[in-house]
C-alpha cells in the first residue's frame, strides 16, 4: 500500500533528522575513520610481505599475503629476544607496578581520607602532582642519581657524594622502572580509592562498631570489600597505562637492553621491521582488551550502592603514636614522587659539566646561553634555541588544538548518547568512544604509523604531518572527553532541553543558547587535562613526529638519547612549568559545577 | 468535535508498552486529569500531545489539526503545536534570569524588543514575579520557581496548557496554594489543560474529568464526583480515596425476600439492582460512609474497635469483626478505646458491587 510506504518513509526523514541521530552517526563514521580502519590496516599488514622486508628475506614479494612475520615473532630464534623476553619484562614490570601503585595510592587514599594524619589537607594538595608530571619526569631524575661512568656516560649525584659506582641493577632496568613508575601512578588508587573512601558512609563501620568489631575486624570486614571495585578499576587502569608506556622503560631499560614490548615496537619501527612491531602492538592490545573485560565482568556484580547523596558523616580514625611513621610516610612519597625529582632536574639544567655537582660548575649556558662550539656542540640555552622554541610553539599549538577538538567532540558525543537514550546508536556511540581506552598509547602509534605512511585514495600521505598528531591525540583522547561530555549532558539534555523545545527553538539555537553555555563549566576542566595530557605526550606520538612536527616530549626524547641531560632536563622543567599551571587553571574552573 | 483527540494511540518502548490504543477525547476549556500510579504510562500520554514522543500508531489531533498520524506519516514538530508544557523539575534554565527564562519563547519567535518587554512584564505581573526580573531561578524559592514555570508557559499565549506533575516538588502548604493559583489560571484563561498527576486530591480538586490509567490502559473517564462514587473497577475503587476504600469478599443471597450481600463475618443488606443471588463479588464501602453507634440499633454489627489515629479534624478508626476489619472515618471528636466494643451500619447505597473475576463494577444495564 503506497499509503503505508509513505508513512513509513515520513517516519524514517523524521528520525534521521533528529540531531541526536545523525550526530551518532557522524561519530561512527569518524570512528570507523580514526580507530577502527587504522586498526585492521595494522592487522593487514602483520601478515602481508613490506617493502623493508626485502633486506631479510629473499622470498619477499611487497603486497603478497606471509605468514613470515607471525613466525619470526613467535616461532624463529630471533622470537626469544624480540619477543618472549620483552613480554615477560613488560608484564613483570606492569603487574609489580600496579602492585606497588596499589599499595602507595590505597595507603595515601585512607591516611589522607579517613585518619587524624597531621597535615592532611597540605598534603592531599600535592598528592595527585605525580601523575600531572610527565611520566618519565622521574625516571630522568632517577638517571641523575644513579646513572653510573660504565653505562651512562657522566655519573649521577649518587656516586658524587658517596663514591661508589652505583650497580648496574639500582641504576637501570626493572627495579628503577617499577620505582619510578609506581610514584607516577599510584594517584589513580589514590583518585579512585578516596573517593569510594568519601561515599562508604561511616555509620555502615560504626554498625559493625557497635557489634563489637575490633577495628581491623572493620577494616577487613566491612571497609575493603565496599572499596573493593574501586581497588580493581585502579589496579586495571595502573596495568593497561603501564603495559603501553614508552619513556621510563627506554630511558632506564635500554642502556642495559633490558627491553619492554613497548619499546621493542619502538626499537622494531627504527629498524625497519614494522611488521614485527605491528604483531606486539597486536599483543598488547589483546591482553589489554582481556584485562579490561575481565574487570567489567568482575565489577559488574560486585557494585554496592553506597552512595545516597548527602550529609554522610566521617568519623576519623585516630593513628595515636603511629601518626609520626605514617607522616613520614606520606611525606616521603610526595617528596620522592614531585619535589626531589624536579629539584634534581632544575639542578641539572644549571650544571655546565654533567659530573660536577659542586656551586662553581653553576651555570644558565642551558637555559640562556648563546651558542658556543666548547659545548654542546654549539647548541644554544633552551629559552633562545629555535628548534626548541619551533616544538614548544608545536607542542602548544597541538594541545590547544586538541583539548578544542576533542572538548567539542565530547559534548556531541554526550549529547548523542544521552538523547538517544536506550537507542542501539547511542549504546553503539557509547562503546565506540571507549574504544581507543582498549589501545594502548605506543600500539596506537604503531596502528597509525601502519595506515598513513603511504596515499589513501585521494588522501596524500599523512605521515609526518601536524594533522596526524593532532587527530591521534584527539582519538586517544576520546574517551575520557566522551565520558566527561555525557556526565555534562546528563545534566541538561532532559527537561531543560525540552523546555526550549516547547518555547519552540530549533537545534541550532537550543544548543548555542541552552546546552553550550550550560556545559562550558563542566567542558572547560576537561578542556585544561587534555591539554596537560597532550603536553606530556611521548608514547602515542613518538613513532609518528618528524622534525617538523617535534614537540617538547620529542625533543626531550632526543637529548636523552644523545646524551645531553641538561637540555633534557631543562625541556622537562619547562614542560612541568606550563602542565602545573594547567593544573592549577583546571582547578579553578572545576570547581564550579554548572547548575 | 472535541479540542483534543486521540485515537488508538500506542507508544512502546523497547518490548514494553506503555500506552494502549488509547482513545481519549478533551473539550475545549475542559480541565482534563490524567491520575494513575508511576509507570502507568500518564507522562508519556501528555508527552506525545506535546510533540515530544512519537507515538509508534494511532492519529493526534488538536484544535481540528493533524500534529500525529501514523497512517499518514504526519508528524508536527513540538514547536509548531501551540502548546505550552509545565514540567515536573520545572526545567528552569539556571544561566537566564527569570526575566530571560520567559522571555526566551518570544525571542525565538523574533518578536520585537518593545512587545517583548511588554508581555514578559505582564506574564510576570500576573504570577506576581515583578520583582524577581533579574534574579536567577536558583535564587528563588520553590515556589517562585513554580510560578516563572508558569509565567514561561502563559507568555507565548499556547492554547494548550500541559502539566507534568508540576505541584510535587513542593511542600505541602506551598501545594494548597498553587493549587488554587492552578485553578485561576484555568478559569481566566480559559485555556483547555491537561494536566498529570499521582495524587487523587490534586485530580479531585482541579478537574473537570478525570481519566485514570493503568499500565498504558485507559480506565474510566469520568467527572471526579462519578470516580470517587462510582469507581468503574476495583483499581479505579483502591486507587482513589484515602484512606482506602474497604473491600469485602462474599456474595449475594436472598434474604426474606430482598438481595443481601453475604461476607465471611458480616452481612449486609443491599439496594435494588445489578447481581443475581448465588453470584460471588466484592463489596467497597468508602471508610466514611460507615456509621458507627454506641448502642445497638436494628440492622447494625457489632465489632471491636481495633485501632484509634486522631487525624486533626477526622479520626481514622480500625474496627473488627471476627477476621474481617473495615476502615472508618469519623468526623470530630471520638471516644472510644482498643477493645471496646462497637456497632457500626452501612447504608445500602453506599455499597458498590464488582465482579471479583473481571473487577468490573456491576451496572443494571
Amino acid at each position: 500500500m503506497p499509503a503505508t510506504l509513505r508513512a513509513r518513509w515520513n517516519r524514517l526523514r523524521f528520525a534521521a533528522g533528529q540531531p541526536h541521530v545523525m550526530i551518532g552517526w557522524l561519530v561512527l563514521m569518524l570512528l570507523a575513520v580514526v580507530v577502527i580502519a587504522p586498526f585492521f590496516q595494522m592487522v593487514h599488514d602483520t601478515a602481508v610481505w613490506q617493502e623493508t622486508d626485502r633486506r631479510v628475506s629473499r622470498d619477499a614479494e611487497p603486497g603478497q599475503w606471509t605468514a613470515f612475520h607471525y613466525d619470526r615473532v613467535f616461532s624463529s630464534r630471533l622470537s626469544h629476544a624480540i619477543f618472549y623476553r620483552p613480554l615477560l619484562n613488560s608484564l613483570a614490570t606492569s603487574i609489580s607496578i600496579s602492585l606497588l601503585a596499589m599499595l602507595i595510592g590505597g595507603s595515601m587514599a585512607w591516611l589522607l581520607v579517613r585518619t587524624d594524619l597531621p597535615f592532611r589537607r597540605a598534603l592531599s594538595l600535592f598528592a595527585v602532582i605525580p601523575y600531572v608530571l610527565p611520566s618519565y619526569t622521574l625516571a630522568l631524575a632517577w638517571l641523575d642519581c644513579f646513572r653510573n661512568e660504565r653505562v651512562g656516560g657522566a655519573m649521577g649525584i649518587f656516586q658524587y657524594l658517596t663514591g661508589i659506582s652505583s650497580p648496574d641493577w639500582l641504576a637501570y632496568g626493572y627495579l628503577p622502572i617499577v620505582i619510578t613508575l609506581s610514584l607516577h601512578y599510584y594517584p589513580f588508587t589514590y583518585l579512585l580509592l578516596s573517593g569510594a573512601l568519601v561515599s562508604v558512609d561511616a555509620h555502615l563501620e560504626e554498625a559493625g562498631e557497635v557489634l563489637g568489631a575490633s577495628r581491623g575486624r572493620i577494616l577487613r570486614k566491612i571497609t575493603f570489600p565496599i572499596v573493593l571495585p574501586a581497588l580493581l578499576s585502579a589496579f586495571i587502569l595502573t596495568f593497561s597505562r603501564a603495559l603501553g608506556t614508552f619513556g621510563t622503560p627506554y630511558f632506564l631499560g635500554a642502556p642495559v637492553r633490558y627491553f619492554t614490548l613497548a619499546a621493542t615496537i619502538y626499537t622494531n619501527v627504527v629498524n625497519r621491521t614494522p611488521a614485527v612491531a605491528y604483531i606486539s602492538a597486536l599483543v598488547l592490545i589483546l591482553i589489554s582488551m582481556g584485562i579490561i573485560y575481565a574487570n567489567q565482568r568482575l565489577t559488574a556484580s560486585r557494585s554496592f550502592v553506597t552512595i545516597s547523596g548527602k550529609g554522610f558523616h566521617h568519623g576519623l580514625a585516630p593513628l595515636g603514636w603511629v601518626r609520626y611513621p605514617a607522616l613520614v610516610f606520606a611525606g616521603g612519597v610526595i617528596l620522592l614522587g614531585v619535589f626531589i625529582p624536579l629539584a634534581l632536574l632544575f639542578w641539572q639544567t644549571l650544571m655546565l659539566y654533567p659530573n660536577d655537582y659542586s656551586l662553581q660548575n653553576l651555570t644558565l649556558h642551558f637555559w640562556i646561553g648563546a651558542s658556543s662550539p666548547e659545548l654542546a656542540e654549539g647548541e644554544s640555552g633552551i629559552l633562545r634555541n629555535e628548534q626548541i622554541l619551533g616544538a614548544a610553539w608545536n607542542s602548544i599549538r597541538l594541545s590547544v588544538l586538541v583539548a578544542l577538538l576533542t572538548g567539542m567532540l565530547g559534548i556531541l558525543i554526550g549529547y548523542a548518547v544521552v538523547k538517544g537514550k536506550k537507542t542501539w546508536l547511542a549504546a553503539l556511540v557509547e562503546q565506540g568512544s571507549f574504544l581507543p581506552y582498549l589501545i594502548p598509547s605506543i600500539a596506537f602509534g604503531a596502528i597509525y604509523l601502519s595506515m598513513f605512511t603511504g596515499p589513501i585514495g585521494p588522501v596524500p600521505a599523512l605521515y609526518g604531518s601536524f594533522f596526524l598528531l593532532a587527530t591521534i591525540c584527539m582519538a586517544k583522547n576520546l574517551p575520557f572527553s566522551a565520558r566527561s561530555g555525557i556526565s555534562a549532558m546528563l545534566q541538561v539534555a532532559g527537561e531543560i532541553e525540552e523546555a526550549a523545545v516547547m518555547a519552540g527553538a530549533g537545534w541550532w539555537q537550543r544548543f548555542r543558547k541552552i546546552l553550550f553555555p550550560l556545559t562550558l563549566t563542566a567542558s572547560l576542566s576537561g578542556f585544561i587535562l587534555v591539554f596537560i595530557a597532550t603536553m606530556r605526550e611521548l608514547s602515542l606520538i613518538i613513532l609518528l613526529v618528524t622534525p617538523n612536527t617535534r614537540t617538547l616530549t620529542t625533543m626531550t626524547f632526543r637529548y636523552v638519547e644523545q646524551g645531553y641531560a641538561q637540555f633534557a632536563d631543562a625541556i622537562i622543567v619547562l614542560i612541568v612549568l606550563i602542565v602545573i599551571a594547567g593544573e592549577f587553571l583546571a582547578r579553578r574552573f572545576g570547581r564550579k559545577e554548572p547548575v | 468535535m472535541a479540542f483534543i483527540e486521540l485515537e488508538r494511540v500506542t507508544k512502546r518502548f523497547g518490548g514494553i508498552t506503555a500506552v494502549e490504543a488509547l482513545d481519549l477525547a478533551v473539550d475545549a476549556g475542559e480541565f482534563l486529569t490524567i491520575l494513575g500510579p508511576s509507570g502507568c504510562g500518564k507522562t508519556t500520554v501528555l508527552r506525545m500531545i506535546a510533540g515530544l514522543e512519537i507515538p509508534d500508531a494511532g492519529e493526534i489531533r488538536i484544535g481540528g489539526q493533524t500534529v500525529f498520524s501514523a497512517r499518514e506519516g504526519v508528524i508536527v514538530s513540538a514547536g509548531k503545536r501551540n502548546v505550552g508544557l509545565v514540567f515536573q523539575s520545572y526545567a528552569l534554565w539556571p544561566h537566564m534570569t527569570v526575566f530571560e527564562n520567559v522571555a526566551f519563547g518570544l525571542a525565538v519567535r523574533r518578536t520585537d524588543r518593545k512587545t517583548m518587554d511588554e508581555r514578559v512584564a505582564e506574564a510576570l505581573s500576573y504570577m506576581r514575579l515583578e520583582d524577581l526580573g533579574e534574579r536567577y531561578p536558583q535564587q528563588l524559592s520553590g515556589g517562585q520557581q513554580q510560578r516563572v514555570a508558569l509565567a514561561r508557559m502563559l507568555v507565548t499565549k499556547p492554547a494548550l496548557f500541559l502539566m507534568d506533575e508540576p505541584l510535587s516538588n513542593l511542600d505541602a502548604k506551598l501545594r494548597m496554594e498553587m493549587r488554587t493559583e492552578i485553578k485561576r489560571l484555568h478559569r481566566e484563561n480559559r485555556a483547555t489543560t491537561i494536566y498529570v498527576t499521582h495524587d487523587q486530591n490534586e485530580a479531585l480538586t482541579l478537574s473537570t474529568r478525570i481519566a485514570v490509567m493503568k499500565k498504558g490502559v485507559l480506565q474510566q473517564l469520568a467527572p471526579p464526583r462519578i470516580i470517587y462514587r462510582k469507581p468503574a473497577s476495583l483499581f479505579v475503587a483502591d486507587f482513589v480515596g484515602s484512606p482506602t476504600i474497604n473491600f469485602i469478599q462474599g456474595r449475594i443471597d436472598r434474604m426474606q425476600g430482598a438481595l443481601a450481600f453475604h461476607g465471611d463475618d458480616v452481612v449486609l443488606s443491599l439496594p435494588a439492582g445489578p447481581g443475581a443471588a448465588g453470584q460471588a463479588v466484592v463489596a467497597a464501602v468508602r471508610s466514611e460512609d460507615i456509621r458507627l453507634l454506641i448502642a445497638r440499633e436494628e440492622g447494625a454489627v457489632n465489632a471491636e474497635i481495633d485501632s484509634v489515629l486522631p487525624a486533626g479534624a477526622d479520626v481514622i478508626l480500625k474496627v473488627r469483626k471476627e477476621k474481617t476489619v473495615l476502615t472508618v472515618r469519623q468526623t470530630g471528636e471520638f471516644s472510644g478505646e482498643v477493645g471496646d466494643p462497637v456497632y457500626f451500619q452501612i447504608p445500602p447505597e453506599a455499597i458498590s458491587l464488582y465482579d471479583p473475576e473481571t473487577g468490573m463494577l456491576l451496572s443494571s444495564e
